[in-house]
């Protein structure tokens, strides 16, 4: 019999490896073999630990498992799910980044390949430099990590600039909160990024590539390790990429528990050994990164897709999509949610029908008040915004952005004030020091939202000021977008600044 | 406890291990971390002239980073999440709970050198929050009760 168990952080953290030791005790005492595969995640975290017995007629699911429920593995019972690709989930999806996730185990090279693996490689390996930096300008992909910058612009800056070296350096910081999509494809199909890492090489002409990865990330550090191992060993990685004469390796390294070393200069910085400060841009990156080298830094889901994007074609992606979103964008929903997890969709749809509709509402039960899109430094909606599609000018429009594309759930116990005041002692807390609009002005914002608290409305002009300054003269995105959680929660909830007011009156 | 020169002499390999390595100071710290649990005075001067800056500026990069200790942890290291998906899920009530059961404030440890409570801004677990590591267990859709379990765990 063979059983998939996931070994997904999420799915551990929900008592995955107790399952899987209550299956094997179950399956002994039944004198049934058991042939164990760990998957990485469907995304559906909210049925984890998702068990999935392969049958004849594809693979069947029993979750959210738990060690005291395995015979049900065995004999059916109501945490039987059925075909796990027939659930609604998993049928509205469009899966490409993810289309192996769960599915395969991650570190074979065989099951890989039989999914579509390397299929994108082999076709870049067919075409010449133009025609992969044609490729990937035409599918239309900007960066996954927030910026939304087009890939295929930045990869083709990188390629035209002469030096000796040049790098590819992969952003595995996923600092946002809400976001969990980098780590679950580094532990799902660790290839993929693999993959995308190698055929960026290529294209641009750099040998050495990097995995700047958060060190809150245990699981998926270890996971990506023993892959460039497997990758090595198949040809994919080495001095000679499948056989094709073009040289490409690539290493992990682990962060050290700073927020802004997302930022890609501090992390450039950081990969150096130095102090994760933010540089100040110009030159760019892609002229002067690494050791001053032409770099390109991309976020793990920019270079996880681009596999598919060789196998399917630039056309195939492109054709997916609103405006100037193109292809599919991994939602991860998270938070106060009923369905909590990881929807890969094409770009344009609703808030409200991903909040409403996939995630079920909330897990509490009670009304949802806001939603935090984009992280951190992302604005707080209501439900009067709801019909926003997603995408990234959509976004911008209402003050807000998609960034890594996390949304997180609150429901109407939520106290919007306290939300703005933890977005300036966020900021606070991790900005680099470099700038004095982020390091200074997320103090002060603290003291302003704790002024408005006690009731002195003079403060709420102050903290607009504020917001105006830390916006015009900050260095990066942390000091210059912590203004939109704080703005929007000032705009959209004003009652839970006004109620503080009366209160004191 | 290593006396320092035999701190200084341990480090010392590490450091020589990193050799070739690119931009190999955050590497080399992890792994004197992962030795010592800290960063002990003692294996800077090491690190310092592996990569080659002052004392001073090794400091700096050393205080940079939340993950790098100058002096040890408790032996139960609790981290908790703080960020906004956890707080969704009423992380806050569960941290303030854990803080009032352990007696213990953000980045303390306790004077028996038993039990050290962090902060953490995400464990990308926000789909089940909210969150809890425990000497590096993670824990979903984590309450007081389970976390002091896994602390009571972790001391046996
Ligand atoms: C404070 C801050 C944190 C960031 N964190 C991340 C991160 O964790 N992951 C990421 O990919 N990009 C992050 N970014 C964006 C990067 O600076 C950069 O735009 C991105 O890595 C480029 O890759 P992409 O074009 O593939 O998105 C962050 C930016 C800022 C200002
Ligand atoms: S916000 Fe707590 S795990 Fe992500």
């Amino acid at each position: 019999m063979k059983v998939f168990v996931p070994l997904d952080a999420a799915a551990r953290a929900l008592g995955a490896d107790e399952v899987v030791a209550a299956l094997q005790t179950e399956a002994a005492r039944r004198g049934i073999e058991l042939t164990l595969v760990r998957n990485g995640s469907r995304g559906m975290v909210w049925l984890e630990p998702l068990v999935e017995v392969e049958t004849p007629d594809g693979r069947v699911g029993f979750g959210p498992m738990d060690a005291a429920s395995v015979a049900q593995v065995f004999d059916g019972g109501p945490l039987s799910l059925g075909p796990v690709e027939d659930l609604p989930w998993m049928k509205a999806q469009t899966r490409l980044t993810f289309a192996r996730c769960g599915v395969i185990d991650p570190l074979s090279v065989d099951d890989y390949r039989a999914h579509g693996g390397c299929a994108g490689l082999m076709r870049a390996l067919g075409m010449d430099v133009e025609g992969r930096l044609a490729e990937v300008t035409a599918s239309g992909l900007r960066g996954r990590g927030g910026a939304g910058f087009p890939t295929g612009i930045k990869w083709r800056t990188v390629a035209g600039a002469v030096a000796d070296r040049k790098y590819i350096v992969c952003n595995a910081d996923e600092g946002d909160s809400g976001t969990f999509a980098d780590r679950m494809i580094m532990e799902g199909d660790p290839l993929s990024l693999i993959e995308g890492m190698v055929i960026a090489g290529i294209t641009v002409g750099a040998t050495k590539g990097f995995v700047y990865l958060r060190s809150e990330y245990p699981d998926a550090i270890a996971m990506m390790n023993r892959a460039v191992l497997v990758a090595r060993t198949a040809g994919m990685l080495g001095p000679s990429v499948i056989g094709s004469g073009l040289a490409f390796d690539m290493e992990i390294r682990v962060g050290a528990g700073a927020y802004v070393c997302g930022e890609e200069t501090s992390l450039l910085n950081s990969l150096e050994g130095k102090r994760g400060v933010v540089r100040a841009k110009p030159p760019l990156p892609a002229l002067e990164g690494f050791m001053g080298k032409p770099t390109v830094v991309n976020n793990v889901i920019s270079l996880a897709t681009i596999p598919v994007i060789f196998e399917r074609g630039a056309a195939a992606y492109a054709a997916l999509g609103i405006g100037r979103s193109r292809g599919t964008i991994p939602l991860q929903i998270a938070g106060n949610v009923a369905r909590g997890g990881l929807f890969e969709a094409a770009f344009g749809m609703s808030l409200g029908g991903i909040v409403d509709g996939l995630a079920g509402g909330t897990a509490t039960g009670r009304p949802v008040k806001a939603v935090q899109v984009g992280g951190p430094l992302g604005a707080y909606f209501p439900r009067a915004l709801f019909d926003v599609p997603f995408g990234y000018e959509d976004y911008a429009g209402q003050g807000g952005l998609i960034g890594h594309a996390g949304i997180v759930v609150f429901d109407d116990t939520a106290d919007m004030l306290a939300q703005a005041r933890f977005a300036f002692e966020f900021c606070a807390v991790e900005s680099c020091g470099k700038c004095t609009p982020c390091r200074i002005g997320a103090v002060r914002g603290v003291e302003t939202v704790d002024r408005i608290a006690r009731g002195d409305a003079s403060a709420i002009p102050l903290l607009t000021d504020l917001c105006d300054t830390m916006k015009a003269g900050s260095l990066c995105a942390l000091g210059g977008f912590t203004p939109y959680p704080v703005l929007s929660a000032l705009t959209h909830f004003p009652g839970d600044f006004a109620c503080a007011r009366e209160a004191a009156e | 406890m290593l006396d320092d020169q035999a701190i200084l002499s341990r480090a010392t390999e590490i450091v020589q291990a990193h050799q070739g390595v690119e931009g190999a100071l955050l590497p080399m710290l992890h792994a004197v971390q992962a030795e010592f649990g800290h960063v002990p005075q003692a294996a800077m001067p090491a690190l310092a002239d592996a990569a080659g800056v002052t004392r001073a500026e090794l400091h700096g990069v050393v205080s940079f980073y939340h993950d790098f200790r100058e002096v040890p942890a408790g032996q139960v290291m609790v981290r908790l999440c703080r960020a906004e998906a956890c707080q969704a899920m009423g992380g806050d009530r569960v941290a303030a709970q854990v803080q009032a059961r352990l007696g213990l404030d953000w980045h303390e440890t306790s004077a028996d050198g038993a039990v050290t409570l962090e902060p953490v801004f995400c464990l990308g677990l926000c789909a089940c929050a909210p969150a809890a590591q425990v000497n590096g267990r993670l824990i979903g859709r984590a309450d007081a009760a389970r976390v002091m379990a896994a602390v009571a765990g972790g001391q046996a």
